[in-house]
């Protein structure tokens, strides 16, 4: 066999070995999206949506207060996150741009955008939730806050970065202060760019589980209140799928069901807002 | 952005006094920065804080070497939790590495054009379901899977074998070291993915172009050419797998059963620092218990940090010799 034969035969072998690869890990991921598909369908019942859970072990009943507790401390975590994950965003990528601790701060914040979760978890329990002795719905907030303001902080420096210096300098010719060339001029610029960072950062932070297992905990009854502990839908199904009942376990699948088409739809939408505004 | 640019831009005051508004505005911009640092200065001080009761009465040698986990007789030990939380990461990235590296030559050099946009997508996506989905599928349709089929295969045949048996001793439930790692590399493949592929993707066309000018065959090209270019970034996209999956708690909380002792065979149950926070930290009833599950965030944090820090310096430097 001559030497070229061997080396076409080799890149065959070498490159099927790598679609290979590749047909395997699509297959285990599309897999795992198919059963929560097929299984999650199956679950979906308005009583899962507009009941109370149901005493454990009785058949029925719904998860209306997770998906509540849910929105709420999703909600209140972006109000915390966003504002903050913006302002600081700009203050690396106009007050302190091209400065030494604005790169630092830069990195750290990278950093902490996969410190583990549940260490940030326990951070929220020692100083929110032991000094009052009970869980509570904010605290589960701050620690979903806490994750989400680098994701937003990283998304925004880059992209108001991306916003032309020139830009910057025809509205300050007109004899614009600093802070009003960030509002109307720069912000305008990267609008879509700093919205898909949220959306992308909500999808981060609405699938957590582990801050919230020690902060806002859970409850069986439906709540309003965020002083006490709340249900959400993450640690919902941690319970239920731990627990011993067929009826909690497809509630779970239920549960997980929306929850991964929320996120989908929040990624796919960031997605498609970048593409949208760039593709011109 | 040229010189020129850059030493316009830093002549700006960062905090301008001219004008009231814009102090305060850039005040308030810096201020919400900082968050950062003192989330982390924070998170590192109450940790230690917390941790002083075991830090003080185990040391640090001593609490990490010791096996034994007791909450009655109050005596703590982290060796087990480390130990699983480093086997399950160790396996799930000997899983996940070579896999997610396939695709991510499949996406960049064997695809046709019109399925890189859709497969890479598609792997985004996957990236962003939450590991409490993983964790739960583990449970409900991998574990049986594994405890049915898998197990007593491999105890049938590489169990046999005279020096790895006793890594498949035991009974085959499903609940385990190795099903919990499978999982671990499924939920890590995306996101190793799409990291390994940004780094192929630095490779500039013109090297490769030349290299298939003298002949080369594709995989030629992939391995003395690409490969060798992007060592640096798919070397730090490892780093930062390794790191998340040192930190992920729900992905194998199902499946790891929470048991402190030092398995030798991977069909035993066992535990990671993050499951043992998970499972424990609402139910210790003592100071001593309490403060040992701090030690362990605490170590958990350190270490997740340095690996983290040393992904970051390798990413950092991959960009900065290639993206001129």
């Amino acid at each position: 066999m001559n030497i070229e034969r061997k080396r076409k035969i080799e890149s065959i072998i070498a490159l099927a070995m790598s679609g290979l690869a590749a047909a395997i890990g699509l297959f285990w991921l599309v897999y795992i999206l198919a059963d929560v598909i097929i299984h999650g369908i199956g679950a979906l019942q308005l009583s899962l949506f507009f009941n109370d859970p149901a005493p454990a072990g009785v058949e029925g009943g719904g998860l209306r207060n997770a998906f509540v507790g849910q929105l709420m401390i999703t909600g209140a975590a972006t109000l915390i996150g966003v504002p903050v994950g913006i302002l600081g965003g700009t203050f690396l990528a106009e007050y302190a741009r091209g400065r030494k601790f604005a790169r630092f701060i830069s990195i750290l914040s990278d950093i902490m955008v996969s410190v583990p979760s549940i260490v940030v978890g326990a951070f929220v329990y020692a100083i929110l939730i032991r000094p009052f002795h009970h869980f509570s719905g904010w605290a589960g907030a701050f620690a979903l806050s806490i994750i989400m303001i680098p994701v937003v902080l990283r998304t925004t420096e880059d992209m108001l970065s991306l916003v032309p210096w020139t830009l910057r300098e025809a509205a300050f010719a007109l004899g614009a202060p600093y802070y009003k060339v960030i509002i109307q001029v720069v912000y305008r610029g990267a609008a879509t760019g700093i919205l898909t960072g949220v959306l992308l950062s909500i999808a981060r932070v609405a699938g957590e589980t582990a801050p919230l297992l020690f902060t806002s905990f859970n409850n069986n009854f439906f709540s309003w209140d965020m002083n006490r502990p709340i249900a959400s839908l993450t640690a919902t199904i941690f319970q239920y799928a731990m627990g011993p009942y067929k009826s909690w376990h497809t509630q779970a699948w239920g549960a997980a069901f929306v929850i991964t088409l929320f996120i989908l739809a929040l990624t796919i939408m960031g997605r498609l807002a970048i593409w949208w505004r760039y593709k011109r | 952005m040229n010189t020129q640019q850059t030493r316009k831009i830093r002549s700006l005051a960062i905090f301008p006094r001219k004008n009231v508004v814009d102090l305060l505005f850039s005040s308030l911009t810096g201020v919400a920065s900082f968050t950062i640092i003192i989330f982390i200065i924070g998170i590192l001080v109450v940790l230690v804080m917390e941790s002083s009761l075991a830090l003080g009465k185990f040391g640090l040698v001593n609490f990490l070497t010791s096996t034994t986990w007791n909450p009655v007789t109050q005596i703590f030990g982290a060796a087990p939790t480390i130990y699983g939380t480093f086997v399950t990461t160790a396996l799930a990235l000997l899983f996940a590495i070579p896999t997610a590296i396939g695709i991510a030559i499949f996406i960049t050099e064997i695809a046709p054009n019109f399925l890189k946009g859709p497969i890479g997508i598609a792997i985004e996506l996957l990236a962003a379901i939450p590991s409490i989905i993983y964790g739960m599928w583990g449970l409900f349709t991998l574990a049986p899977i594994m405890s049915k089929y898998v197990e007593p295969a491999l105890q049938s045949t590489v169990g046999k074998l005279p020096f790895l048996g006793f890594l498949f001793k035991g009974n085959p439930l499903g609940i385990d070291l190795l099903t919990a790692s499978v999982i671990l590399g499924i939920m890590i493949i995306p996101f190793t993915a799409s990291i390994a592929r940004d780094a192929f993707n630095l490779t500039p066309a013109v090297i490769k172009e030349s290299a298939y000018a003298i002949g080369a065959t594709r995989w030629e090209v992939v391995k003395n050419v690409v490969l060798p270019y992007s060592k640096l970034g798919v070397f730090g996209g490892v780093a930062l797998s390794l790191g998340r999956a040192l930190g992920e708690t729900m992905a194998v909380a199902f499946v790891l059963g929470n048991n402190h002792k030092i398995a030798t065979s991977l069909l035993d149950a066992a535990s990671t620092i993050t499951v043992s926070l998970a499972n424990e930290f609402t139910e210790a009833d003592s100071d001593m218990y309490l403060s040992s599950l701090y030690y362990l965030a605490l170590v958990l944090f350190v270490m997740s940090f340095i690996i983290l820090a040393i992904s970051k310096f390798f990413l950092l430097k991959a960009e900065r010799r290639y993206s001129r």
